[in-house]
């Protein structure tokens, strides 16, 4: 296995605020990576700083071989690099298939755009039946299906997943996750963080766990299942 | 003066108003800001076909053509050069910097082309009759070429994928470049088509009033924001309704009550309107995103 993305003491300043100390970590190919820790931990800034949305100060970034270090976002994309952003965020004045379409933005194989549409849509059923729908007026579950199905659209390499089960009731989080193993079974890698650690960790094959903006354990996923500290902290018992 | 013949002339100026509040509200759409050098580029585009009908003989529709993308590149280089080192900023740094740049070329202009209003070309002459009704061929004109032009704009905006692109930057630019979207490209691309819009809504204007100076573009721009705002800053078909509702009220208010009352009656209805809805006729409630 080689290492598709890796992180080199990332250290990330909200003006005097050290949000990120000093943060080395890496993702292999095939992977699906865990990244919990509480809130405010600074995960949230760990995936902004790898997309390019925020600069960091200092420290060395990879991706696929390539530095990202001062590289725009929309560049990194399209390197294969793709986010599902916190909160969803996504276009609520623009219909599903706006949406969806937007997610293919940097991608030019009329045929290839045709085929992931298909795949997408088969993945998200209820999607194709609110094509035309301005993606604002769909429920929570939905745009969270959104935000995921679009960020497929490019069929990225690898996807960092920021909260994909944020506020949905546990039958769809159970959804959200086993289409998550799904793209990881198709070869794709994936870095996802979560507050509902237990599920994560369970398709997970490794997990790095952050404390207020540094890495304080890092081992398989299985082994931070057993673990009492993790327990205690993040799992809920 | 018969009723349907004020309503087109109404349609004809306002058609104009709508031209350049395009502008406003797709800049204001994207960064977020009321772009006062906007009314300027008004007043650019017609010097621009102005000189290039008197001075070079060009058609006028090539000079349209021209004063379209001279401005267009104005716009974009006026974006890049002053407001896109404070795209951070709070807006109010922004504002004041349009403020600065609208003073900087009203004296450019007044320095390079003396203050005193110049005569612009007669465009066409003649009207044609519908019935009881007279139109002047350069009303017909400047309403067509209104009309083109935002059937155009609505198409690019709805259709095609610089239009998807400039949707997702206005709503969340941070969202639109992790989907691949470059954000200055489209940015830029917003000023260069309201700008261009500006200088046609310019050109046309200074046909039907066929005076040019360097401070015509401060009042014209003034009514064309208000046009913005009482159909709703931010929206396009908001932008052409207020236009349209500006030029109405103008004309039926000159026809009707006195010309000397038009301006009170224009700002008036802003105020109204506000008052009624803050958002604007065809405005969002802005509300907070979960
Ligand atoms: N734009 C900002 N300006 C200043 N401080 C910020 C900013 N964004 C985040 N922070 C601070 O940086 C720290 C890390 O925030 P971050 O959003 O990365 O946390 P998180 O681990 O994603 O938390 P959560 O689980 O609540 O999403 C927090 O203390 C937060 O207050
Ligand atoms: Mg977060």
């Amino acid at each position: 296995m080689s290492s598709l993305l890796s992180v080199n003491d990332l250290h990330v300043y909200y003006g005097a605020i050290h949000a990120i100390k000093g943060v080395s970590f890496e993702v292999n190919e095939g992977e699906i990576v865990s990244l919990i820790g509480a809130n405010g931990a600074g995960k949230t800034t760990i995936l902004h700083t790898i997309s390019g949305l925020i600069k960091p100060t200092s420290g060395n970034f990879s991706f696929n071989g390539k530095k990202l270090n001062s590289m725009a976002a929309d560049k990194i994309v399209k390197l294969g690099l793709a986010q599902v952003p916190e909160g969803r965020r996504i276009f609520s004045e623009l219909t599903v298939q706006e949406n969806l379409e937007l997610g293919y933005y940097s991608v030019k194989d009329k045929e290839f755009i045709k085929n992931e549409y298909k795949h997408v849509l088969e993945l998200f059923p209820r999607l194709k039946e609110r094509r035309k729908q301005l993606a604002g007026t769909l429920s929570g579950g939905e745009q969270q299906m959104l935000a995921i199905g679009r960020a497929l659209m490019s069929k990225p390499k690898m996807i960092l997943m920021d909260e994909p089960s944020m506020g949905l009731a546990p039958i769809l989080v159970k959804e959200i996750f086993s289409i998550i193993k799904a793209c990881n079974n198709e070869g794709m890698t994936i870095l996802v963080v979560e507050q509902n650690a237990n599920m994560s960790l369970s398709i997970s094959n490794r997990a790095y766990v952050l404390e207020t903006g540094s890495i304080v354990m890092s081992d398989t996923a299985q082994s931070l299942l057993g673990n009492e500290d993790v327990k205690k902290a993040y799992l809920g018992g | 003066m018969n009723f349907i013949q004020q309503l087109i002339n109404g349609l004809s100026i306002g058609s104009v108003y709508a031209l350049v509040a395009l502008g406003y509200t797709m800049v204001y759409g994207i960064v977020k800001l009321i772009n006062f050098a906007h009314g300027d580029i008004i007043m650019v585009g017609s010097y621009i076909v102005l000189f290039s009908m008197k001075s070079a003989g060009f058609p006028f529709w090539i000079s349209i053509l021209g004063a379209f993308t001279l401005c267009a590149i104005l716009g974009v280089v006026i974006e890049r050069v002053a407001y896109k080192p404070l795209r951070q900023a709070p807006r109010i740094s922004a504002l004041i910097t349009a403020i600065g740049v609208s003073i900087l070329i009203q004296n450019v202009f007044m320095l390079s082309f003396k203050p005193d209003p110049r005569p612009f070309p007669n465009v066409i002459d003649g009207n044609f009759g519908i019935g009881s009704i007279n139109v002047s061929y350069t009303t017909a004109l400047t309403i067509g070429i209104s009309v083109l032009l935002m059937i155009l704009l609505q198409l690019i905006v709805k259709k095609t994928k610089v239009g998807k692109a400039m949707r997702a930057v206005s709503e969340d630019e941070g969202a639109a470049s992790l989907m691949g979207i470059n954000v200055n490209r489209t940015i830029s691309i917003t000023f260069a088509i309201g700008s261009g819009l500006a200088a046609v809504g310019g050109a046309l204007y200074s046909a039907a009033y066929p005076l040019v100076d360097p401070f015509m573009g401060a009042m014209f721009g003034l009514k064309a924001f208000v046009a913005a705002v009482i159909g709703g800053i931010g929206s396009i078909p908001g932008a052409i309704l207020g236009g349209l509702i500006m030029g109405i009220a103008e004309s039926m208010t000159k026809a009707y009550i006195s010309s000397q009352l038009t301006d009170i009656i224009v700002f008036g209805i802003l105020i109204v309107v506000l008052l009624v809805k803050p958002s604007g006729i065809m405005g969002k409630n802005v509300k907070e995103k979960v």
